[in-house]
């Protein structure tokens, strides 16, 4: 399994990066750890005539851990956020996830940015940063813009990024002392994508509640939050339930992710109000 | 496409050669400098008996192409051996606890739980499951994988820092 052939570039800066993407246009494609994008590229579903490795680039490394916000660099792998102790204490939520994520050696290679970015209805990373309320700093020709996480998915795979613009960081804001938080994950073997999965956090008269692998975007649903602030645990599934909207594949039916995405959604409030507090 | 240069360090060795960008670093390995201890299996990244160490990283090599490892560190199976070609600590508790039954998954194995180790030198069962996930094995189920490696971890912590060359870590440390 070879891929088509492309031009490889390893600009050292954003700017460099942006000028390739601008210069080459369809043609140009950003690769960051890419184990999304390289198994598309070998099964030749994604060909590319410049591939844009955004490795050299500093600006897009890194974890900043503030008093109210958690600022994590695009290129920020997985494997570095699950070893990352001081954002284990800043928002525990993330390396939960983050474990849960594929496998090891994926791990050490998988981006935060490649995961949010991708627009992949399957990856954990999207719903997380809804549940976070984060917010992606995307760069283009014209500048710098932000754009939050929950405003971000259109469809699988379209997202609010023009394809000259590149996802540099991820600016989280720190949950406040009290709030419980917890993500749950079903899947069918080490290393699947979710059949569902939920992020909860919890505490303080506030909840926020996404989940994952359940519509063709990520699901941040504002009834099932505020449900869930209220207290009312079953209210707020009903209202998760009513805001998915999974289709039949080879993880199962509608039916069975609906009971499924209860589950776990179950199991993660469960888990955030045993911890908030 | 034009071939670019490539210069990789291999299990201590310097080496260079030609190579397209779209070639695949365990293509580049097998083909080009005929280090054939990493195996495609899977070739879809499931199965991990590609797996290389890079710069400190467990890698699958079949997903991975050699353009974006230009200038890497990389240590094989190949480079886990000592120096004087007996086998390593982890190669000889593999064969020692059965941990290998037709050996293909074998090279991906130990190249895998070498940088386990490394990281986590006193490994709980569930850590060393974990820690292994992204290796399939079809013969062993398992059990003897988790022993070898848990014996090797034995082994390397009884072992004075300075003993380490005796069992061909040096290398692969001293990269680091």
């Amino acid at each position: 399994m070879i891929p088509a052939g492309f031009e490889y570039h390893r600009p050292g800066d954003i700017a460099s990066a942006i000028g390739i993407l601008q210069e080459h246009g369809d043609e140009a494609r950003v690769i960051a750890g890419g184990h999304s994008l390289i198994p598309m590229m070998k099964l030749r579903m994604a060909e590319m005539g410049h591939l844009v490795d955004l490795q050299a680039i500093e600006e897009l490394k890194g974890i900043d851990i503030g008093t109210d916000t958690v600022s994590l660099g695009a290129m920020v792998t997985q494997h570095e956020l699950i070893t990352h102790d001081g954002l284990a204490k800043a928002i525990p939520l993330i390396r939960e996830a983050a474990l849960q994520i594929a496998d090891p050696q994926v791990r050490y290679m998988g981006t935060v940015g490649g995961n949010v970015a991708n627009g992949d209805p399957g990856n954990d990373m999207p719903g997380l940063m809804q549940c976070l309320n984060a917010v992606f700093e995307l760069s283009g020709p014209d500048g710098s813009r932000s754009v939050a996480a929950r405003d971000f998915y259109e469809a699988a795979y379209f997202t609010a990024r023009e394809d000259e613009e590149i996802l540099t960081r991820i600016a989280i804001p720190v949950p406040g002392s009290g709030v419980g938080q917890a993500y749950e994950k079903q899947k069918r073997k080490i290393g699947d994508y979710a059949t569902a999965a939920a992020a909860v956090m919890v505490g303080n008269g506030t909840a926020s509640v996404a989940m994952t692998n359940l519509a063709d975007t990520p699901v941040w649903s504002e009834s099932a939050s505020s449900a869930l602030a209220e207290g009312n645990v079953e209210g707020s599934v009903a209202a998760m339930l009513g805001d998915i909207d999974p289709v039949a594949d080879n993880r199962g039916p509608v039916e069975f992710k609906k009971h499924v995405a209860a589950v776990m959604l179950r199991r993660a409030i469960d888990r955030a109000q045993s911890r908030a507090g | 496409m034009s071939k670019m240069h490539v210069k990789l360090t291999v299990n201590g060795k310097e080496v260079e050669g030609l190579a397209e960008p779209r070639t695949l670093l365990i293509h580049f390995l097998r083909e080009d400098l005929k280090i054939t201890g990493p195996h495609i299996g899977c070739e879809t990244s499931h199965c991990g008996a590609c797996t290389v160490d890079i710069d400190g990283k467990s890698v699958k090599s079949c997903t991975t192409f050699v353009a974006q490892v230009n200038g890497a560190d990389i240590t094989t199976v190949e480079g886990l051996a000592n120096d004087d070609g007996s086998l390593g600590v982890l190669q000889e508790m593999f064969r020692e606890h059965h941990g290998l039954q037709c050996g293909f998954c074998t090279p991906g194995m130990i190249t895998r739980a070498h940088r386990l180790l490394q990281e986590n030198p006193n490994p709980t069962e569930e850590e060393i499951r974990f820690g292994m996930a992204g290796n399939l094995c079809r013969c062993t189920g398992y059990q003897n994988i988790v022993k070898a490696i848990s014996a090797s971890a034995d082994i390397l912590n009884a072992q004075e820092p300075s003993g380490s060359e005796a069992v061909g870590q040096t290398k692969v440390e001293a990269a680091e």
